[in-house]
Protein backbone atom coordinates (compact mmCIF):
# COMPACT_ATOMS: atom_id res chain seq x y z
CA UNK A 1 0.00 0.00 0.00
CA UNK A 2 3.07 2.22 0.36
CA UNK A 3 1.63 4.35 3.15
CA UNK A 4 3.50 6.19 5.88
CA UNK A 5 2.26 5.99 9.47
CA UNK A 6 0.54 9.37 9.10
CA UNK A 7 -1.13 8.34 5.84
CA UNK A 8 -2.45 5.14 7.44
CA UNK A 9 -4.09 7.06 10.29
CA UNK A 10 -5.61 9.56 7.85
CA UNK A 11 -6.92 6.79 5.57
CA UNK A 12 -8.59 5.09 8.55
CA UNK A 13 -10.24 8.37 9.54
CA UNK A 14 -11.73 9.13 6.14
CA UNK A 15 -12.96 5.63 5.40
CA UNK A 16 -10.55 4.92 2.55
CA UNK A 17 -8.40 1.84 1.96
CA UNK A 18 -5.47 4.02 1.10
CA UNK A 19 -4.47 7.64 0.56
CA UNK A 20 -1.44 9.20 -1.06
CA UNK A 21 0.50 12.44 -0.71
CA UNK A 22 -1.30 15.46 -2.16
CA UNK A 23 -4.80 13.95 -1.92
CA UNK A 24 -7.47 16.16 -0.33
CA UNK A 25 -9.57 14.36 2.27
CA UNK A 26 -12.12 15.08 4.96
CA UNK A 27 -11.27 13.17 8.15
CA UNK A 28 -13.19 12.31 11.32
CA UNK A 29 -11.71 13.83 14.45
CA UNK A 30 -11.10 12.17 17.82
CA UNK A 31 -10.29 15.43 19.60
CA UNK A 32 -10.68 19.16 18.90
CA UNK A 33 -8.65 21.47 21.15
CA UNK A 34 -8.68 25.19 21.84
CA UNK A 35 -7.27 27.57 24.43
CA UNK A 36 -8.18 30.94 25.97
CA UNK A 37 -6.75 32.86 22.98
CA UNK A 38 -7.94 30.78 20.05
CA UNK A 39 -11.30 29.47 21.36
CA UNK A 40 -12.97 32.93 21.64
CA UNK A 41 -12.38 33.53 17.92
CA UNK A 42 -13.81 30.07 17.15
CA UNK A 43 -16.86 30.65 19.36
CA UNK A 44 -17.53 33.99 17.64
CA UNK A 45 -17.25 32.29 14.23
CA UNK A 46 -19.78 29.63 15.27
CA UNK A 47 -22.17 32.32 16.45
CA UNK A 48 -21.73 34.37 13.27
CA UNK A 49 -22.54 31.29 11.19
CA UNK A 50 -25.57 30.54 13.37
CA UNK A 51 -24.21 27.13 14.38
CA UNK A 52 -25.46 26.26 17.84
CA UNK A 53 -24.57 22.58 18.13
CA UNK A 54 -21.34 20.75 18.91
CA UNK A 55 -20.49 17.28 17.61
CA UNK A 56 -19.48 15.79 20.97
CA UNK A 57 -19.29 16.75 24.64
CA UNK A 58 -16.29 14.45 25.21
CA UNK A 59 -14.19 15.12 22.12
CA UNK A 60 -13.65 18.84 22.64
CA UNK A 61 -11.00 20.11 25.06
CA UNK A 62 -10.83 23.74 26.16
CA UNK A 63 -7.78 24.67 28.23
CA UNK A 64 -7.36 28.10 29.82
CA UNK A 65 -3.56 28.25 29.82
CA UNK A 66 -2.14 31.18 27.86
CA UNK A 67 -3.09 34.36 29.73
CA UNK A 68 -4.12 32.61 32.95
CA UNK A 69 -4.46 33.19 35.84
CA UNK A 70 -6.12 36.07 33.99
CA UNK A 71 -3.47 38.70 33.34
CA UNK A 72 -5.86 41.59 32.70
CA UNK A 73 -9.53 42.43 32.29
CA UNK A 74 -9.66 41.60 28.58
CA UNK A 75 -8.00 38.24 29.15
CA UNK A 76 -10.51 37.57 31.93
CA UNK A 77 -13.37 38.35 29.53
CA UNK A 78 -11.95 35.88 27.00
CA UNK A 79 -11.80 33.10 29.61
CA UNK A 80 -15.30 33.95 30.78
CA UNK A 81 -16.61 33.64 27.21
CA UNK A 82 -15.04 30.17 26.87
CA UNK A 83 -16.25 29.11 30.34
CA UNK A 84 -19.83 30.16 29.49
CA UNK A 85 -19.63 28.32 26.16
CA UNK A 86 -18.33 25.15 27.86
CA UNK A 87 -21.12 25.26 30.46
CA UNK A 88 -23.83 25.94 27.89
CA UNK A 89 -22.79 22.96 25.76
CA UNK A 90 -21.88 20.71 28.70
CA UNK A 91 -18.30 20.28 27.45
CA UNK A 92 -16.65 17.84 29.84
CA UNK A 93 -12.99 18.58 29.15
CA UNK A 94 -12.94 22.24 30.13
CA UNK A 95 -9.90 23.02 32.28
CA UNK A 96 -9.69 26.26 34.24
CA UNK A 97 -7.30 27.52 36.94
CA UNK A 98 -6.89 24.79 39.55
CA UNK A 99 -7.27 21.96 37.05
CA UNK A 100 -5.59 23.37 34.01
CA UNK A 101 -2.03 22.84 32.88
CA UNK A 102 -0.30 23.79 29.65
CA UNK A 103 -2.56 22.10 27.09
CA UNK A 104 0.05 19.91 25.38
CA UNK A 105 1.34 18.58 28.69
CA UNK A 106 -2.17 18.22 30.12
CA UNK A 107 -3.99 16.26 27.40
CA UNK A 108 -1.48 13.37 27.20
CA UNK A 109 -1.21 13.27 31.02
CA UNK A 110 -4.99 12.96 31.34
CA UNK A 111 -5.21 10.26 28.68
CA UNK A 112 -7.35 12.45 26.40
CA UNK A 113 -5.14 11.78 23.37
CA UNK A 114 -3.82 8.38 22.33
CA UNK A 115 -2.19 6.23 19.68
CA UNK A 116 -4.02 6.13 16.35
CA UNK A 117 -6.12 9.25 17.03
CA UNK A 118 -6.75 12.04 14.52
CA UNK A 119 -6.54 15.34 16.41
CA UNK A 120 -6.68 19.04 15.58
CA UNK A 121 -6.02 21.92 17.94
CA UNK A 122 -6.17 25.66 17.53
CA UNK A 123 -2.61 25.92 18.73
CA UNK A 124 0.41 25.29 16.57
CA UNK A 125 2.05 22.95 19.09
CA UNK A 126 -0.83 20.47 18.84
CA UNK A 127 1.68 18.35 16.90
CA UNK A 128 3.00 17.25 20.35
CA UNK A 129 0.65 14.23 20.49
CA UNK A 130 2.48 12.58 17.61
CA UNK A 131 4.76 11.32 20.38
CA UNK A 132 1.97 8.86 21.25
CA UNK A 133 1.60 7.61 17.67
CA UNK A 134 -1.34 9.89 16.83
CA UNK A 135 -1.88 12.15 13.83
CA UNK A 136 -2.13 15.56 15.44
CA UNK A 137 -1.80 18.99 13.91
CA UNK A 138 -2.27 22.68 14.64
CA UNK A 139 -4.99 24.68 12.90
CA UNK A 140 -6.61 28.09 13.27
CA UNK A 141 -9.80 29.10 15.02
CA UNK A 142 -12.11 28.69 12.01
CA UNK A 143 -10.94 25.10 11.53
CA UNK A 144 -11.49 24.58 15.24
CA UNK A 145 -15.02 26.01 14.95
CA UNK A 146 -15.80 23.73 12.00
CA UNK A 147 -14.32 20.80 13.92
CA UNK A 148 -16.48 21.53 16.97
CA UNK A 149 -19.59 21.73 14.80
CA UNK A 150 -19.01 18.75 12.51
CA UNK A 151 -16.29 16.57 14.05
CA UNK A 152 -14.44 16.77 10.75
CA UNK A 153 -11.53 18.63 9.17
CA UNK A 154 -10.08 18.81 5.66
CA UNK A 155 -6.47 17.87 5.04
CA UNK A 156 -4.08 17.61 2.17
CA UNK A 157 -2.40 14.24 2.78
CA UNK A 158 1.25 15.05 3.54
CA UNK A 159 4.40 13.54 2.10
CA UNK A 160 6.98 12.58 4.71
CA UNK A 161 10.58 12.88 5.78
CA UNK A 162 11.83 9.85 7.70
CA UNK A 163 14.29 10.42 10.54
CA UNK A 164 16.09 7.21 11.26
CA UNK A 165 17.57 7.35 14.73
CA UNK A 166 20.36 5.06 15.91
CA UNK A 167 22.19 4.76 19.22
CA UNK A 168 21.64 6.72 22.40
CA UNK A 169 21.97 10.37 23.42
CA UNK A 170 25.03 11.22 25.56
CA UNK A 171 24.56 12.06 29.26
CA UNK A 172 22.76 15.37 29.89
CA UNK A 173 21.86 15.71 26.19
CA UNK A 174 18.11 15.54 25.69
CA UNK A 175 15.31 15.37 23.16
CA UNK A 176 15.40 19.18 23.06
CA UNK A 177 18.98 19.13 21.82
CA UNK A 178 18.02 16.55 19.19
CA UNK A 179 15.06 18.52 17.81
CA UNK A 180 17.05 21.80 17.79
CA UNK A 181 19.85 19.92 16.00
CA UNK A 182 17.34 18.66 13.40
CA UNK A 183 15.77 22.11 12.89
CA UNK A 184 19.25 23.62 12.56
CA UNK A 185 19.98 21.03 9.88
CA UNK A 186 16.80 21.26 7.77
CA UNK A 187 15.71 24.85 8.52
CA UNK A 188 12.49 26.45 9.79
CA UNK A 189 10.73 25.48 6.54
CA UNK A 190 12.66 22.24 6.00
CA UNK A 191 9.59 20.07 6.53
CA UNK A 192 6.97 22.54 5.24
CA UNK A 193 3.58 20.82 4.67
CA UNK A 194 5.19 17.43 5.47
CA UNK A 195 5.20 14.77 8.19
CA UNK A 196 8.32 14.17 10.21
CA UNK A 197 8.26 10.44 10.90
CA UNK A 198 10.71 9.18 13.49
CA UNK A 199 11.95 5.60 13.26
CA UNK A 200 14.89 3.33 13.96
CA UNK A 201 16.43 1.54 16.95
CA UNK A 202 17.32 4.82 18.62
CA UNK A 203 13.66 5.67 19.29
CA UNK A 204 13.50 3.10 22.10
CA UNK A 205 16.19 4.94 24.05
CA UNK A 206 14.17 8.16 24.15
CA UNK A 207 11.89 8.75 27.13
CA UNK A 208 8.25 9.73 26.56
CA UNK A 209 9.02 13.24 27.84
CA UNK A 210 11.79 13.49 25.23
CA UNK A 211 9.47 12.25 22.46
CA UNK A 212 6.76 14.74 23.48
CA UNK A 213 9.35 17.54 23.33
CA UNK A 214 10.60 16.43 19.89
CA UNK A 215 7.12 16.08 18.36
CA UNK A 216 6.16 19.42 19.94
CA UNK A 217 8.75 21.29 17.89
CA UNK A 218 7.99 19.63 14.52
CA UNK A 219 6.07 22.82 13.69
CA UNK A 220 9.29 24.82 14.08
CA UNK A 221 10.54 23.04 10.97
CA UNK A 222 7.24 23.89 9.25
CA UNK A 223 5.92 20.32 9.53
CA UNK A 224 2.27 19.37 9.50
CA UNK A 225 2.96 16.74 12.14
CA UNK A 226 5.69 14.79 13.85
CA UNK A 227 5.05 11.16 14.71
CA UNK A 228 6.72 8.35 16.66
CA UNK A 229 6.16 4.60 16.44
CA UNK A 230 4.29 3.03 19.36
CA UNK A 231 6.43 0.84 21.64
CA UNK A 232 6.34 -0.50 25.22
CA UNK A 233 7.15 2.94 26.62
CA UNK A 234 4.20 4.50 24.78
CA UNK A 235 1.84 1.80 25.98
CA UNK A 236 3.06 2.12 29.59
CA UNK A 237 2.62 5.91 29.38
CA UNK A 238 -0.95 5.60 28.07
CA UNK A 239 -1.80 3.00 30.72
CA UNK A 240 -0.58 5.30 33.47
CA UNK A 241 -2.69 8.11 31.96
CA UNK A 242 -5.77 5.92 32.22
CA UNK A 243 -6.20 5.11 28.52
CA UNK A 244 -8.20 1.86 28.21
CA UNK A 245 -6.43 -1.00 26.39
CA UNK A 246 -9.12 -1.38 23.72
CA UNK A 247 -9.44 2.33 22.99
CA UNK A 248 -6.28 2.95 20.97
CA UNK A 249 -4.96 1.64 17.67
CA UNK A 250 -1.33 1.05 16.81
CA UNK A 251 -0.39 1.93 13.23
CA UNK A 252 2.90 1.12 11.57
CA UNK A 253 4.20 2.44 8.26
CA UNK A 254 4.15 0.00 5.35
CA UNK A 255 7.51 -1.61 4.67
CA UNK A 256 7.46 -0.01 1.22
CA UNK A 257 6.17 3.39 2.40
CA UNK A 258 7.42 6.26 0.30
CA UNK A 259 9.47 9.03 1.91
CA UNK A 260 10.68 12.15 0.16
CA UNK A 261 13.87 11.91 2.10
CA UNK A 262 15.48 9.79 4.82
CA UNK A 263 17.80 11.47 7.30
CA UNK A 264 19.94 9.23 9.51
CA UNK A 265 21.03 10.50 12.88
CA UNK A 266 23.43 8.83 15.28
CA UNK A 267 22.12 9.99 18.65
CA UNK A 268 25.51 9.53 20.29
CA UNK A 269 26.87 12.32 18.09
CA UNK A 270 24.24 14.90 19.13
CA UNK A 271 25.46 17.47 21.63
CA UNK A 272 24.02 20.45 23.54
CA UNK A 273 22.32 22.67 20.99
CA UNK A 274 21.21 26.27 21.47
CA UNK A 275 19.13 28.39 19.06
CA UNK A 276 20.33 31.97 18.83
CA UNK A 277 18.01 34.88 18.01
CA UNK A 278 15.76 35.16 16.06
CA UNK A 279 14.94 31.81 14.48
CA UNK A 280 14.91 28.28 15.89
CA UNK A 281 17.17 27.11 13.03
CA UNK A 282 19.96 29.50 14.04
CA UNK A 283 21.61 26.79 16.13
CA UNK A 284 25.04 26.63 17.76
CA UNK A 285 26.82 23.94 19.74
CA UNK A 286 28.98 24.81 22.80
CA UNK A 287 32.25 24.81 20.84
CA UNK A 288 30.78 27.55 18.62
CA UNK A 289 29.90 29.78 21.61
CA UNK A 290 33.29 31.18 22.52
CA UNK A 291 32.27 34.66 23.62
CA UNK A 292 30.23 34.90 26.81
CA UNK A 293 26.70 36.30 26.45
CA UNK A 294 25.22 37.95 29.54
CA UNK A 295 21.77 36.57 30.36
CA UNK A 296 19.11 38.46 32.35
CA UNK A 297 16.39 35.83 32.63
CA UNK A 298 16.06 32.05 32.54
CA UNK A 299 12.72 30.37 31.85
CA UNK A 300 12.34 26.63 32.48
CA UNK A 301 8.89 25.43 31.47
CA UNK A 302 6.41 25.51 28.52
CA UNK A 303 4.64 22.84 26.45
CA UNK A 304 8.08 21.93 25.12
CA UNK A 305 9.99 21.44 28.39
CA UNK A 306 7.74 21.81 31.43
CA UNK A 307 7.37 18.09 32.16
CA UNK A 308 8.56 16.25 35.24
CA UNK A 309 11.82 14.99 33.71
CA UNK A 310 12.65 18.57 32.73
CA UNK A 311 12.05 19.68 36.32
CA UNK A 312 14.28 16.86 37.61
CA UNK A 313 17.12 17.79 35.27
CA UNK A 314 16.93 21.48 36.23
CA UNK A 315 16.76 20.65 39.95
CA UNK A 316 19.78 18.36 39.70
CA UNK A 317 21.81 21.25 38.26
CA UNK A 318 20.51 23.84 40.74
CA UNK A 319 20.79 21.65 43.86
CA UNK A 320 23.06 23.33 46.41
CA UNK A 321 23.79 26.19 44.01
CA UNK A 322 22.54 29.75 43.68
CA UNK A 323 21.03 31.49 40.69
CA UNK A 324 23.52 34.19 39.65
CA UNK A 325 22.91 37.68 40.95
CA UNK A 326 21.21 39.79 38.24
CA UNK A 327 19.52 36.68 36.80
CA UNK A 328 15.80 36.06 37.24
CA UNK A 329 15.09 32.34 37.05
CA UNK A 330 11.45 31.35 36.48
CA UNK A 331 10.47 27.69 36.75
CA UNK A 332 7.02 26.71 35.46
CA UNK A 333 5.88 23.11 35.96
CA UNK A 334 3.46 22.49 33.09
CA UNK A 335 0.56 20.90 35.00
CA UNK A 336 -0.85 20.69 38.53
CA UNK A 337 0.28 17.06 38.72
CA UNK A 338 3.87 17.97 37.81
CA UNK A 339 3.71 20.90 40.25
CA UNK A 340 2.61 18.58 43.05
CA UNK A 341 5.35 16.06 42.23
CA UNK A 342 7.88 18.89 42.41
CA UNK A 343 6.65 19.68 45.93
CA UNK A 344 6.41 16.08 47.11
CA UNK A 345 9.81 15.06 45.81
CA UNK A 346 11.70 18.06 47.15
CA UNK A 347 12.30 19.77 43.79
CA UNK A 348 10.33 22.83 44.84
CA UNK A 349 12.61 23.32 47.82
CA UNK A 350 15.70 23.07 45.62
CA UNK A 351 14.33 25.70 43.23
CA UNK A 352 13.37 28.17 45.95
CA UNK A 353 16.61 27.72 47.87
CA UNK A 354 18.58 28.35 44.70
CA UNK A 355 16.81 31.68 44.23
CA UNK A 356 14.52 30.58 41.38
CA UNK A 357 10.76 31.17 41.53
CA UNK A 358 8.10 28.55 40.84
CA UNK A 359 5.03 29.70 38.95
CA UNK A 360 1.64 28.07 38.70
CA UNK A 361 1.21 26.30 35.32
CA UNK A 362 0.83 28.80 32.45
CA UNK A 363 2.22 29.54 28.98
CA UNK A 364 3.02 33.00 30.42
CA UNK A 365 6.40 34.29 29.24
CA UNK A 366 6.87 31.81 26.37
CA UNK A 367 4.71 33.93 24.09
CA UNK A 368 5.36 37.22 25.86
CA UNK A 369 2.03 37.01 27.67
CA UNK A 370 2.90 37.66 31.31
CA UNK A 371 5.01 36.39 34.27
CA UNK A 372 8.43 37.29 32.90
CA UNK A 373 8.35 39.87 30.11
CA UNK A 374 11.67 41.20 28.82
CA UNK A 375 12.66 44.88 28.72
CA UNK A 376 14.43 46.47 25.76
CA UNK A 377 17.89 44.99 25.29
CA UNK A 378 17.39 42.12 27.75
CA UNK A 379 18.30 38.53 26.98
CA UNK A 380 16.67 35.31 28.13
CA UNK A 381 17.63 31.70 27.76
CA UNK A 382 14.50 29.59 27.74
CA UNK A 383 13.43 25.98 27.34
CA UNK A 384 10.55 27.23 25.19
CA UNK A 385 10.07 26.77 21.45
CA UNK A 386 10.34 30.12 19.64
CA UNK A 387 12.86 32.93 19.66
CA UNK A 388 11.22 35.23 17.10
CA UNK A 389 11.59 39.01 17.33
CA UNK A 390 9.62 40.24 20.37
CA UNK A 391 8.49 36.74 21.34
CA UNK A 392 9.10 37.22 25.09
CA UNK A 393 8.62 40.97 25.31
CA UNK A 394 10.24 44.06 23.81
CA UNK A 395 10.98 43.80 20.07
CA UNK A 396 14.61 44.58 20.91
CA UNK A 397 14.98 41.77 23.44
CA UNK A 398 16.49 38.36 22.68
CA UNK A 399 15.58 34.75 23.37
CA UNK A 400 18.00 31.81 23.24
CA UNK A 401 16.39 28.36 23.10
CA UNK A 402 17.97 25.50 25.02
CA UNK A 403 17.38 22.33 27.03
CA UNK A 404 16.51 22.43 30.76
CA UNK A 405 20.06 21.25 31.54
CA UNK A 406 21.72 24.10 29.63
CA UNK A 407 19.20 26.70 30.86
CA UNK A 408 19.79 25.69 34.51
CA UNK A 409 23.57 25.80 34.01
CA UNK A 410 23.29 29.33 32.62
CA UNK A 411 21.06 30.32 35.56
CA UNK A 412 23.99 29.60 37.87
CA UNK A 413 26.68 31.44 35.90
CA UNK A 414 24.56 34.17 34.33
CA UNK A 415 26.65 33.74 31.19
CA UNK A 416 25.94 31.68 28.07
CA UNK A 417 29.36 30.40 26.99
CA UNK A 418 30.33 27.04 25.54
CA UNK A 419 32.95 26.07 28.10
CA UNK A 420 30.62 26.90 31.01
CA UNK A 421 27.95 24.38 29.90
CA UNK B 1 -7.02 29.95 -13.66
CA UNK B 2 -7.67 31.31 -10.22
CA UNK B 3 -10.92 30.76 -8.40
CA UNK B 4 -13.70 32.17 -10.55
CA UNK B 5 -15.74 33.65 -7.77
CA UNK B 6 -12.92 34.87 -5.60
CA UNK B 7 -15.03 36.47 -2.88
CA UNK B 8 -16.96 39.30 -4.44
CA UNK B 9 -14.16 40.90 -6.40
CA UNK B 10 -12.06 39.58 -9.23
CA UNK B 11 -9.55 42.36 -9.54
CA UNK B 12 -7.59 44.29 -6.93
CA UNK B 13 -5.04 47.09 -7.23
CA UNK B 14 -2.68 48.25 -4.55
CA UNK B 15 0.76 49.30 -3.49
CA UNK B 16 3.31 46.74 -2.36
CA UNK B 17 4.64 46.43 1.18
CA UNK B 18 7.53 44.00 0.82
CA UNK B 19 9.15 41.87 3.53
CA UNK B 20 11.70 39.04 3.68
CA UNK B 21 11.64 35.33 4.55
CA UNK B 22 10.02 33.71 7.61
CA UNK B 23 7.69 36.55 8.61
CA UNK B 24 6.20 34.94 11.72
CA UNK B 25 2.77 35.49 13.24
CA UNK B 26 4.36 36.96 16.39
CA UNK B 27 5.63 39.95 14.39
CA UNK B 28 2.39 40.15 12.39
CA UNK B 29 0.38 40.43 15.61
CA UNK B 30 2.38 40.26 18.85
CA UNK B 31 0.84 38.20 21.68
CA UNK B 32 0.52 41.27 23.89
CA UNK B 33 -2.41 42.31 21.68
CA UNK B 34 -4.15 38.92 21.66
CA UNK B 35 -6.44 39.70 24.58
CA UNK B 36 -9.18 40.59 22.12
CA UNK B 37 -10.68 38.76 19.13
CA UNK B 38 -12.02 42.05 17.67
CA UNK B 39 -10.69 42.68 14.09
CA UNK B 40 -11.02 46.48 14.45
CA UNK B 41 -8.73 46.43 17.47
CA UNK B 42 -6.36 43.80 16.06
CA UNK B 43 -5.75 45.81 12.87
CA UNK B 44 -4.25 48.66 14.90
CA UNK B 45 -1.26 46.42 15.73
CA UNK B 46 -0.88 44.66 12.38
CA UNK B 47 2.82 44.06 11.48
CA UNK B 48 3.77 45.97 14.63
CA UNK B 49 7.05 44.20 15.43
CA UNK B 50 8.37 44.06 11.86
CA UNK B 51 7.16 47.44 10.57
CA UNK B 52 5.84 49.68 13.36
CA UNK B 53 4.63 52.30 10.86
CA UNK B 54 2.69 49.80 8.70
CA UNK B 55 -0.74 50.74 9.97
CA UNK B 56 -0.12 54.43 9.18
CA UNK B 57 1.12 53.65 5.66
CA UNK B 58 -1.33 50.97 4.55
CA UNK B 59 -4.23 51.93 2.31
CA UNK B 60 -7.27 49.91 1.32
CA UNK B 61 -6.32 47.50 -1.46
CA UNK B 62 -2.58 47.38 -0.68
CA UNK B 63 -0.68 44.14 -1.15
CA UNK B 64 1.83 42.42 1.13
CA UNK B 65 4.64 40.60 -0.68
CA UNK B 66 7.10 38.36 1.17
CA UNK B 67 9.65 35.60 0.77
CA UNK B 68 9.57 32.02 2.02
CA UNK B 69 7.45 30.59 4.86
CA UNK B 70 5.18 33.62 5.40
CA UNK B 71 3.07 33.31 8.56
CA UNK B 72 5.22 30.73 10.33
CA UNK B 73 4.93 30.07 14.04
CA UNK B 74 1.83 30.45 16.16
CA UNK B 75 -1.53 29.29 14.74
CA UNK B 76 -3.21 32.55 15.80
CA UNK B 77 -5.93 33.37 13.28
CA UNK B 78 -5.59 36.90 14.63
CA UNK B 79 -2.69 37.27 12.15
CA UNK B 80 -4.66 36.94 8.88
CA UNK B 81 -7.62 38.65 10.58
CA UNK B 82 -5.50 41.73 11.39
CA UNK B 83 -4.06 41.78 7.86
CA UNK B 84 -7.51 41.55 6.29
CA UNK B 85 -8.95 44.18 8.65
CA UNK B 86 -6.10 46.57 7.85
CA UNK B 87 -7.38 46.74 4.26
CA UNK B 88 -4.79 44.50 2.59
CA UNK B 89 -6.35 42.89 -0.49
CA UNK B 90 -3.90 40.04 -1.06
CA UNK B 91 -0.70 38.48 0.30
CA UNK B 92 1.80 37.14 -2.25
CA UNK B 93 4.67 35.00 -0.96
CA UNK B 94 7.25 32.53 -2.24
CA UNK B 95 5.66 30.05 0.20
CA UNK B 96 3.31 30.08 3.17
CA UNK B 97 3.49 28.28 6.50
CA UNK B 98 0.70 25.70 6.39
CA UNK B 99 -1.47 26.92 9.27
CA UNK B 100 -1.43 30.50 7.95
CA UNK B 101 -2.34 29.15 4.49
CA UNK B 102 -5.39 27.33 5.89
CA UNK B 103 -6.41 30.27 8.06
CA UNK B 104 -6.23 32.76 5.19
CA UNK B 105 -8.44 30.56 3.00
CA UNK B 106 -10.82 29.85 5.87
CA UNK B 107 -11.39 33.55 6.62
CA UNK B 108 -11.34 34.73 3.00
CA UNK B 109 -8.02 36.59 2.85
CA UNK B 110 -6.76 36.14 -0.72
CA UNK B 111 -3.24 34.67 -0.91
CA UNK B 112 -1.05 33.74 -3.85
CA UNK B 113 1.99 31.46 -3.80
CA UNK B 114 4.38 32.63 -6.53
CA UNK B 115 8.15 32.47 -6.26
CA UNK B 116 8.55 34.39 -9.52
CA UNK B 117 6.30 37.33 -8.63
CA UNK B 118 7.45 37.50 -5.00
CA UNK B 119 11.07 37.74 -6.06
CA UNK B 120 10.59 40.22 -8.92
CA UNK B 121 8.35 42.93 -7.51
CA UNK B 122 9.65 45.74 -5.31
CA UNK B 123 8.47 47.68 -2.31
CA UNK B 124 6.29 50.66 -3.29
CA UNK B 125 5.39 49.37 -6.77
CA UNK B 126 1.74 48.99 -7.73
CA UNK B 127 0.23 45.65 -8.65
CA UNK B 128 -3.05 44.79 -10.29
CA UNK B 129 -4.19 41.23 -9.59
CA UNK B 130 -6.83 39.67 -11.82
CA UNK B 131 -8.00 36.61 -9.89
CA UNK B 132 -10.26 35.58 -12.74
CA UNK B 133 -7.44 35.40 -15.28
CA UNK B 134 -4.85 34.26 -12.74
CA UNK B 135 -2.61 37.17 -13.64
CA UNK B 136 -0.52 39.68 -11.72
CA UNK B 137 0.39 42.90 -13.55
CA UNK B 138 3.13 45.09 -12.17
CA UNK B 139 1.74 48.49 -13.18
CA UNK B 140 5.02 50.17 -12.27
CA UNK B 141 7.12 48.06 -14.66
CA UNK B 142 4.57 46.49 -17.04
CA UNK B 143 5.75 42.99 -16.14
CA UNK B 144 3.11 40.24 -15.83
CA UNK B 145 3.09 36.95 -13.93
CA UNK B 146 0.77 34.00 -14.32
CA UNK B 147 -0.25 32.29 -11.11
CA UNK B 148 -1.38 28.79 -10.20
CA UNK B 149 -5.00 27.96 -9.51
CA UNK B 150 -6.16 26.62 -6.15
CA UNK B 151 -7.41 23.01 -6.17
CA UNK B 152 -11.22 22.79 -6.74
CA UNK B 153 -11.85 21.81 -3.11
CA UNK B 154 -10.23 25.03 -1.88
CA UNK B 155 -12.03 27.03 -4.56
CA UNK B 156 -15.26 25.63 -3.15
CA UNK B 157 -14.41 27.02 0.32
CA UNK B 158 -13.49 30.39 -1.16
CA UNK B 159 -16.61 30.53 -3.34
CA UNK B 160 -18.81 29.75 -0.33
CA UNK B 161 -17.27 32.71 1.52
CA UNK B 162 -15.22 30.71 4.00
CA UNK B 163 -15.11 27.29 5.60
CA UNK B 164 -18.07 27.64 7.97
CA UNK B 165 -20.41 28.86 5.25
CA UNK B 166 -19.34 25.96 3.07
CA UNK B 167 -19.93 23.48 5.91
CA UNK B 168 -23.27 25.08 6.75
CA UNK B 169 -24.43 24.46 3.20
CA UNK B 170 -23.45 20.81 3.59
CA UNK B 171 -24.97 20.27 7.05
Amino acid sequence: MKMTMTQKILAAHCGLESVSAGQLIEADLDMVLGNDITAPVAINELEKAGLNKIFSREKISLVMDHFTPNKDIKAAEQCKQVRDFARYHGIINFFDVGEMGIEHALLPEKGLVKAGDCIIGADSHTCTYGALGAFSTGVGSTDMAAGMATGKAWFKVPAAIRFELAGKLPANVSGKDLILHIIGKIGVDGALYKSMEFAGDGVGSLSMDDRLCIANMAIEAGAKNGIFPVDDKTIAYMKQAGVADQSYTVYEPDSDAEYEQTIRIDLSEVTHTISFPHLPDNTRTPNEITEGIKIDQVVIGSCTNGRYEDMEVAAAVLKGKKVARDVRCIVIPATQKIYLECIRNGLAEIFVESGAIISTPTCGPCLGGHTGILAEGERAIATTNRNFVGRMGHPNSEVYLASPYVAAKVAVTGILKGDLI
Amino acid sequence: MMARKYLTYMKVTGKIHKYGDNVDTDVIIPARYLNTPNPDELKLYCMRDIDADFINKVQAGDIIVAGKNFGCGSSREHAPISIKASGVSCVIAESFARIFYRNAINIGLPIIESIEAAKAVQNGETLEIDFNKGEILNKSTGETFNVQAFPPFIQEIISAGGLLNRNKKKL
